[in-house]
């Protein structure tokens, strides 16, 4: 086993155990920690698959936007005298731990049956000269955003703004409504 | 035949998987995830946890196209371009998600998934 291959496998142990622990743990503020470790681990898998630039912005997006979003929500909507169950009951649990380890045997059938085909001449990337020859990644996908995704690109940074304007709209503080003052 | 098929393949993708790391190595961890995340949005009450199993199945799928593209067009990076925008557009489905989740718990006071049914059809 070479080293690249320990860091992975060290990676998809952190990606895929606190992905079980949230399945099972009790506590939401813990299912949201766990949720930061299994990110780290898919961020160390895209360093290690090559992608330095979608790692570190997995880190800077999920890790330090999104899951900070999460922890908002939690404090936000925490209320010791609102009650919450932590799992559907057995009439809804069962069907779907069902339908969901069907779902990944069938992905896990996808992957394993499958004799995925590798190009030869240039499969094994990790070597450790022509990685260093290579240029980063990051211009490479600058210049893809500016060209070939470019009308993707723009209908993203569109669709993000609206998403902000829109989450700002309806997660407004509203004052309350009086008789005087309603729109009607 | 698709008892061979079944036998050849599994038991092929796993000898394969004792030697060095490949594309099928990836492809595990992503649908291990993707089936976590499954599980835990069909399982959990609370829509914040819902939507944690949300974001796991969107790296699932982001992990599966970075693999994709670095082992089957290793010269080529748009596998990487697709991910980058998967993570922009959970960052937009996050924002809105968590404010339609606190709109309903000020409104019903509940934040369990089938507490908002206000609407019956």
């Amino acid at each position: 086993m070479s080293f690249s291959d320990a860091i992975f496998w060290v990676f998809a142990v952190i990606a895929v155990l606190p992905a079980l622990g949230i399945l099972f743990v009790r506590g939401i503020v813990r299912m949201a920690f766990l949720l930061l470790f299994s990110l780290a681990g898919f961020a160390g898998l895209y360093l290690e698959l090559g992608a330095g630039f979608l790692g570190f912005t997995q880190v800077l997006i999920y890790i330090g936007g999104i899951l900070i979003l999460f922890l908002f929500g939690l404090m936000l909507t925490a209320r010791m005298d609102v009650p919450v169950r932590e799992r559907a009951g057995a009439a809804l649990v069962i069907p779907g731990a069902f339908a969901g380890v069907i779902v990944m045997a069938f992905l896990l059938f996808i992957a394993l049956g499958n004799p995925w085909p590798v190009p030869k001449a240039s499969a094994p990337a990790a070597d450790a000269s022509l990685a260093a020859e290579r240029d980063p990644d990051t211009r490479d996908i600058g210049y893809k955003l500016m060209s070939t995704y470019l009308l993707p690109f723009e209908a993203v940074s569109v669709l993000l703004l609206v998403a902000m304007v829109g989450a700002a709209y309806i997660a407004r503080a509203r004052e309350e409504p009086t008789d005087a003052g309603r729109i009607p | 035949m698709i008892a061979t098929t079944l036998k050849l393949g599994l038991l092929g993708g796993l000898w394969e998987s004792l030697g060095g790391v490949g594309l099928t190595h990836y492809l595990v961890v992503s649908a291990l995830v993707f089936g976590l995340g499954i599980l835990v949005i069909l399982t959990r009450r609370n829509a914040v946890a819902v939507l944690m199993g949300l974001e796991l199945l969107l790296n699932a799928a982001g992990l599966n196209f970075v693999a994709f593209s670095k082992y089957s067009a290793p010269d080529r990076i748009d596998g990487q371009v697709v991910t980058l925008f998967v993570i922009v557009i959970a960052a937009a489905e996050a924002s809105l998600a968590l404010a339609i989740t606190l709109n309903i718990f000020n409104n019903l006071n509940t934040i369990e998934v089938d507490g908002a049914r206000s609407l019956k059809g």
